[in-house]
């Protein structure tokens, strides 16, 4: 079988730790996972921990914009945690700013802005 | 680590390598963690651009040493279809494959020389360089 990135369930979120150097199918076996991982638990939020990874060139950087962009259509929201300040300089200046991302500087962090998201629509939810 | 050597590159996981035995250079060369993140990142864009456009092709590494100042220069070759137009190439957001069209400018601004080389039907030749 293909090597597969592991994707952990926790609470109304998804997680995704990533912690191998990524060849290009295993980045687009991620994309797809995710989706129909979302799809069949219902999570509101998915978190992705970059913390490990070295390098994002501009291959990575577009599966993980993909996956904030399939994600919102399904109603959840992703938050990338713990990019490295090198990657991330070097991510500006190769011209990749990731803008339809958000992002969070840790775990905790993120899980919070997950939470909230949750919340707020959910309170909007009661409000009509 | 030999200062001069030559490494294959036919697939995605070749890419991979190709980040490890550059990172392992610009180590050797004594980048700083920055430096070494820029010139891995661009050597991962021009070995996927030689996968995707170039139907593989190979990477030479050497060690530089010159003044009393350590770098690294990789040559990535190709005998694929070659680029008509190199200028438009270099341009951010110009491809003719999948990606973004930020493998050869985006490159260009991680490194300190870039060349570049291609003949019609005859294949490309990418060289970068860093210094410490």
């Amino acid at each position: 079988m293909d090597e597969r990135i592991p994707i952990l369930k926790l609470g109304k979120a998804l997680l995704v730790t990533i912690q191998v150097d990524m060849h290009d199918r295993l980045a687009l076996a991620l994309e797809e996972d995710l989706t129909q991982k979302i799809v069949a638990t219902g999570a509101r939020g998915v978190l992705i921990d970059i913390s490990a990874l070295e390098i994002v060139d501009s291959f990575i950087g577009r599966m993980l914009d993909n996956i904030a962009g399939v994600s919102r259509i399904l109603d959840a929201e992703t938050v990338l945690v713990g990019m490295q300040p090198a990657v991330a300089i070097t991510l500006v200046e190769l011209g990749l700013n990731l803008s339809g991302i958000k992002t969070a500087l840790n775990v905790e962090r993120g899980m919070k802005m997950i939470a909230q998201t949750v919340r707020a629509s959910d309170d909007s939810d009661d409000g009509e | 680590m030999t200062a001069s050597k030559t490494l294959p590159i036919r697939s995605s996981e070749d890419v991979v390598r190709i980040r490890s035995e550059v990172r392992n250079a610009s180590i050797a060369a004594g980048f700083s963690l920055v430096d070494q993140t820029k010139f891995v990142t661009a050597a991962s864009e021009l070995a996927r651009n030689m996968v995707i456009y170039g139907a593989g092709g190979e990477m030479q590494i050497e060690l530089l040493e010159s003044a009393g100042r350590r770098g690294v220069r990789l040559a990535f070759i190709d005998q694929g279809p070659g680029i008509p137009d190199i200028d438009q190439a270099m341009k951010d957001g110009f491809t003719t494959g999948t990606g973004l069209g930020l493998g050869l400018g985006g490159a260009r601004r991680l490194v300190n020389e870039f060349t570049i080389e291609s003949k019609l039907g005859h294949g490309t030749r990418v060289t970068i360089a860093r210094w410490k």
